[in-house]
């Protein structure tokens, strides 16, 4: 497994609520773990973790997650995502869907 | 002066000595399955260009096999000319000597061998054609000396009926009957009355009834359960932003889930669009068991089909106002008006592709193996002699030519819709296809291009649309394929300035543009989500071959 690390700037995220996950542990896909920093945490950066099984795409992974960050209030949030070979499609696909849930909750 | 020394029927007396070379073995036009050997070694003869029925789904197995088992010493440098190198038996022609060139349409499972054969000097690829362009030369320069072919049954007087799945045979047949070669067919059975006659007895030489019947392979089900999401999210770009936006009503679908997912999105997503009757009517395809949703929410006018597919026979027979079928209600398919029908007749071509390179050449060929195409060079070319006017027709021609001083005509859509990132990461846009390197190892001196880039008009990927038709030159249309690509290096590596330019001119539009939220794409939108929701929209119909039924 690699890991990956990155901490990102992005629009401060207004809601909260407890931690959204979306998709699944499955070749060709990846989970995604929503959490709130903790309350002294700056509020326009997100960390992400990447849990991931497939090698050397570092890369890939900072662009994607640059333009998830871009086009998501994900700022205050801590992001984690269990990845076994998803496209670039799929991540983004999730990352949609597990913003789209936690804004949906009421805080 | 009449020329009296030469001699204008060769052909016909070198058929009739074969004719006569092969009477002991036949009783009228009928031969005992334990006399094919004999029968062969007696018609054939050393470099005899013979067409072995390897269509795209139906097989000559039981004469494929006899035709391996011959003495080479007999029978050897045979030419082959057929559709689809499918079997085993069909390489071991070349191993063992028999046959040492080939031309051909597509080969899928025996391409490592074919590219191992060609590398070891045991087969000569003479070319690889489009299946409509390989029957062209049946009548040309490949007419066959000897045609091998599969039928469902004969009479007593040797009429075939080739059924549901008729596919290449009366293009083979016209070819070889009409010019002195001889026809051998295979049947599953003799019947007193064959349902209907689809050769007449008179242009077939003998009939072999085979212990079991001929094999078909089930090429054009794909399970709904397999479509993914993101599948789905190109399915409504495709629909909303090509199908819709052009007013496409005569298409034909390459095979795969891509496709499959559009077809089962019309009854859902197309609906809700309001397309009914608007795209989508008339069809030049396969039928697939995924079209069953849509033709039966009342989207499908017309389908003339290449081939049969197993476990649609009863459904095509309940539905005679949809597909092409006779008076017995069976289907009658034609591999060779199919595909003229979808060359002319259509207005759009879509499926995917492996390769796309930065002036969108598209190619499924890949190191160690050789495919060829089958029908999608024919399909996804534009159709420069067609004159009939249509709205898609002249909106793409229109597109096209915006600000150049050309005569205004027509263009045919031809859509390539691929993810990004194929399985394992691979990616799908590269800046020099494999086919390049490859041209040599096959021993051609171009490389193996399945569509040509200026045929291409749209790609879709997850990413959305860029839209050739409005890219004025070349770099535009390099930045227009790079401002879909994603994050590959080809993606990565495109001017964002320049694509954000193509984007406000239409160029390349994202989901967001058209309307469609990322996250509406999911399976929910499927007409049909399994193999047993496809049997129960056909009302029971549909009978999936047990390789299908999971439940």
């Amino acid at each position: 497994m690699e890991e990956l690390h990155v901490e990102i700037p992005s629009r401060p995220q207004g809601r909260t609520r407890d931690a959204v996950l979306v998709g699944v542990v499955a070749s060709g896909h990846c989970e995604i773990l929503l959490e709130r920093r903790a309350a002294d945490a700056v509020p326009d950066r997100c960390i992400v973790t990447v849990h991931t099984s497939a090698h050397g795409f570092g890369p890939i992974w900072g662009a994607v997650l640059d333009d998830c960050a871009e086009r998501h209030a994900l700022g205050g949030l801590k992001i984690e995502i269990h990845d076994v070979g998803a496209t670039p499609a799929i991540v983004t696909l999730r990352m949609a869907q597990a913003i789209e849930a936690w804004e949906e909750a009421h805080g | 002066m009449t020329n009296q020394l030469k001699t204008w029927d060769k052909r016909r007396r070198n058929r009739t000595r074969r004719l006569e070379r092969a009477a002991p073995y036949a009783t009228g036009r009928h031969v005992r399955a334990e006399h094919v050997e004999a029968l062969l070694h007696a018609i054939i003869e050393p470099a005899d260009r013979v067409c072995l029925e390897g269509d795209n789904q139906k097989q000559a197995d039981f004469l494929a096999r006899a035709l391996a088992r011959l003495n080479p010493s007999r029978v050897h440098d045979l030419h082959m000319v057929q559709s689809v190198v499918a079997l085993p038996e069909h390489v071991d022609l070349f191993e063992k000597g028999i046959a040492c060139e080939i031309d051909f349409s597509y080969s899928g499972p025996q391409g490592g061998r074919l590219a191992a054969l060609v590398q070891a000097g045991k087969i000569r690829i003479n070319a690889i054609h489009t299946y409509l362009e390989l029957f062209a030369r049946y009548f040309v320069d490949l007419t066959p000396n000897v045609a091998l072919i599969a039928a469902e049954s004969a009479d007593a007087a040797g009429n075939l009926y080739t059924g549901p799945n008729t596919e290449d045979t009366p293009a083979i047949v016209e070819a070889t009957a009409f010019h002195d070669g001889i026809v051998i067919a295979q049947v599953n059975e003799i019947r007193e009355t064959v349902p209907r006659i689809d050769i007449p007895a008179g242009w077939v030489d003998f009939v072999i009834v085979t212990p079991r019947a001929n094999l078909i392979e089930p090429l054009f089900t794909r399970d709904p359960a397999l479509i993914s999401e993101i599948q789905v999210l190109m399915a409504m770009l495709a629909i909303r932003g090509i199908y819709a936006e052009y007013g496409v009503r005569r298409l034909n679908h390459g095979i795969g889930f891509d496709t499959a997912a559009i077809e089962l999105l019309l009854p859902t997503y197309g609906a809700e669009l309001g397309l009914k009757g608007k795209i989508c009517t008339h069809w030049a395809l396969n039928p697939h068991p995924a079209l069953i949703p849509a033709i039966e929410a009342g989207f499908v006018e017309s389908v003339h089909c290449f081939g049969s597919e197993l476990g649609m026979e009863r459904y095509v027979a309940a539905r005679p106002d949809v597909f092409f079928t006779a008076a017995d209600g069976s289907l009658r398919s034609n591999r060779a008006f199919c595909q003229a029908a979808g060359h002319y007749a259509c207005d759009l071509f879509i499926g995917s592709t492996l390769q796309i390179d930065l002036h969108g050449n598209s190619s499924t060929a890949t190191k160690g193996r050789i495919t060829g195409f089958g029908g999608a060079p024919n399909m996804g070319a534009d159709a420069r002699g067609r004159r009939h006017e249509s709205p898609a027709w002249l909106q793409a021609g229109e597109e096209a030519r915006a600000g150049a001083a050309v005569i205004a005509r027509g263009r045919k859509l031809v859509v390539q819709v691929v993810e990004t990132f194929r399985e394992g990461m691979e990616p799908t846009f590269v800046e020099r296809l494999d086919a390049v390197d490859l041209a040599q190892t096959m021993g051609l001196r171009n490389p193996a291009v399945m569509i040509y880039g200026d045929d291409v008009s749209h790609i879709v990927t997850e990413e959305g649309i860029a839209n050739l038709l409005l890219c004025r030159n070349f770099d535009e249309r390099e930045q227009a394929i790079r401002g879909v690509a994603g994050y590959t290096s080809v993606g990565l590596g495109r001017d964002k300035r320049v694509v954000e330019d193509l984007r406000r001119r239409g160029a390349i539009r994202r989901p967001e543009d058209l309307g469609i939220a990322r996250r509406k794409a999911t399976r929910d939108l499927l007409a049909a989500r399994s193999i047993k929701d496809l049997v129960h929209a056909s009302g029971g119909l549909y009978e999936p071959p047990s390789r299908f039924r999971n439940w």
